[in-house]
């Protein structure tokens, strides 16, 4: 048995152990941001902009292995000065979505690739490949808290904003919302949140964190605030959920966790189409108005 | 009501030129819109409206000439709830999962500030932009699940939670039924007389409002009309009667 230092009581199973406590209060973070952000993405038609992100972090870990620095700090400048670039280019409409989005994501994975043969230590990009969350040290959780935080707070303030522009960006502009800062802005936490997941799922998979809960809850939510909750509560639900099953059969904790996503985007999609028949059915039964 | 002159403009354009590369879109086009006044901006497809309409908002900067609202160049205002806008309904993302609510209450952050909380007058103000369209019992129901008309009146509550002084309308009628078409005449009618605000609307369909304007400026590349629709009759159009064929004319006009 162990536990996070200073816990007062034994934590039951499968998170007995400190670095299942570790994973655990991660992936909850990471599971409730990831979403947080998602739902401005989606609805902005840039679903796969963290996957892109996630390539480019891997150009920064691979620098970061090539020159000694840090890892999650120098995927993080890498990431937000690609986050700065997209957001440019999809602002001046210079170059359609999925084109900017390509040349980012295979410029970052080939560097990325190339920095790390440079350094002799190719293998050691498996962990931000694919995750390595319960490997995590307590100085990654403290970390990944602390980003999170960020985020959190960050869309608190600006969230009902960024509704606006998303709703529609010229209006928001003419009614003084600065449009182009917080699209700047949420630019900049899409890769924040890519790098704080990048331990926990990995930067191949961050995306599907980042949009699958989402389209989860759109199936089911009525309303804005509804759907940017319910997609937070998979989010969450996924981590934990993946975290046990890879506990327990001894699984990938990143795949895991994002295929128990998947599994309630598939369930939610039955559900939703249920409720619609059950709908078009009653309406047929109480006949025309 | 007709107001050329500047004194009590809420909306001016002088002389404004804009191109797009080597294409003389807007040719040294010059009105404006008086406080209270109902104006309508009507021309051809290709006339250069939608052009002048970004230009208006200053959303578009013009190569020669000047915009002002309120008396201010639009990158000077700084009480943006002075002005709304409604877009074309089809701009607007088709699967956007918001309620009726929360499209009118993101309106109305023009007044109470983007980064406040609402308040209780925020709240009412939101309440009554939504009375007024007559969308209260469709409140919590997603703008996706509303008919073409209903949702147009959705946007037109939000440009309308802020309370402003002038209303701006992009193409607001295209493909709505007729029975919409009379809500919405309504909801800028009362506008107009509860509020005192004025109305430019964009169109090249004017049918529903047709006898509620009190100006008109007809626009292609320049202006090739701007007057009240009684003179616009003396030259041997009305409105009236080109209530269907609007478009049509407006395409022979040189």
């Amino acid at each position: 048995m162990g536990g996070l230092p200073g816990m007062p009581w034994d934590v039951p199973w499968p998170f007995d152990r400190t670095y299942m406590q570790l994973a655990l209060l991660a992936a909850i973070v990471v599971g409730a941001t990831a979403p947080l952000i998602g739902v401005f993405i989606v609805q902005k038609g840039m679903s796969l902009v963290g996957d892109g992100l996630g390539h480019v972090a891997v150009a920064g870990i691979g620098a970061a292995l090539l020159f000694g620095t840090s890892p999650t700090w120098t995927a993080m400048a890498f990431a937000i000065v690609a986050a700065l670039v997209i957001e440019w280019l999809r602002a001046r409409g210079s170059a359609t979505g999925d084109l900017a989005l390509a040349l980012v994501f295979y410029g970052g994975i080939a560097a990325g690739v190339v920095l790390a043969s440079r350094s002799g230590t190719n293998t050691n990009l498996q962990p931000y490949l694919f995750g390595s969350i319960l490997t995590a040290t307590a100085d990654d959780v403290w970390t990944v808290l602390a980003l999170g935080t960020v985020i959190v707070v960050t869309i608190a303030f600006i969230g009902r904003a960024l509704l606006a522009v998303v709703l529609d960006e010229d209006a928001a502009r003419v009614s003084g919302i600065p449009a182009g800062a917080l699209n700047t802005v949420l630019a900049v936490l899409t890769a924040v949140t890519v790098v704080a997941a990048m331990r926990i799922v990995g930067v191949l998979l961050v995306a599907a964190l980042m949009v699958l809960p989402v389209a989860t809850s759109r199936l089911l939510a009525r309303s804005f605030r509804g759907t940017l909750f319910g997609a937070v509560a998979v989010g969450v639900v996924s981590a934990v959920l993946g975290l046990v099953a890879a506990r327990q059969w001894a699984l990938a904790a990143g795949g895991a966790i994002v295929l128990v996503a998947a599994a309630l985007f598939a369930i939610a999609a039955v559900a939703s189409g249920v409720r619609r028949a059950g709908a078009h059915a009653g309406s047929l039964l109480s006949g025309p108005h | 009501m007709l107001n050329n002159g500047n004194g009590g403009a809420v909306l001016e354009a002088r002389g404004v030129s804009f191109r797009y590369g080597h294409d003389l879109v807007l040719d040294d086009v010059s009105f404006s819109v008086g406080r209270g006044e109902f104006a309508a901006l009507s021309g051809p497809n290709g006339s250069g409206k939608s052009t002048l309409l970004r230009v208006l908002l200053g959303l578009l900067a013009p190569d020669d000439g000047r915009v002002e609202l309120f008396g201010v160049a639009p990158s000077k205002l700084r009480e943006r709830w002075r002005v709304g806008y409604v877009p074309q309904r089809l701009r607007i993302a088709p699967d956007l999962p918001a309620t009726v609510e929360e499209v009118v209450t993101s309106g109305r952050l023009a007044k109470q500030g983007w980064w406040r909380r609402s308040r209780a007058v925020d709240r009412a103000a939101v309440d009554h932009a939504i009375d007024s369209v007559q969308l209260t019992d469709l409140r919590r129901h997603k703008l996706t699940e509303l008919s073409g008309g209903q949702q147009q009146r959705t946007l037109i509550a939000k440009a309308l939670a802020s309370e402003p002084e002038l209303l701006v309308l992009d193409e607001p009628i295209a493909g709505v039924d007729v029975d919409a078409q009379r809500l919405f005449r309504d909801s800028l009618v009362h506008l107009r007389n509860e509020h005192g605000a004025a109305v430019l609307l964009v169109s090249h369909e004017l049918g529903a409002v047709a006898d509620d304007l009190d100006h008109m400026i007809v626009l292609k590349r320049r202006v090739l009309f701007d007057g009240s629709p009684a003179e616009l009759a003396a030259t041997g159009v009305s409105l009236g009667v080109h209530h269907d064929d609007l478009p049509l004319w407006l395409e022979e006009l040189r």
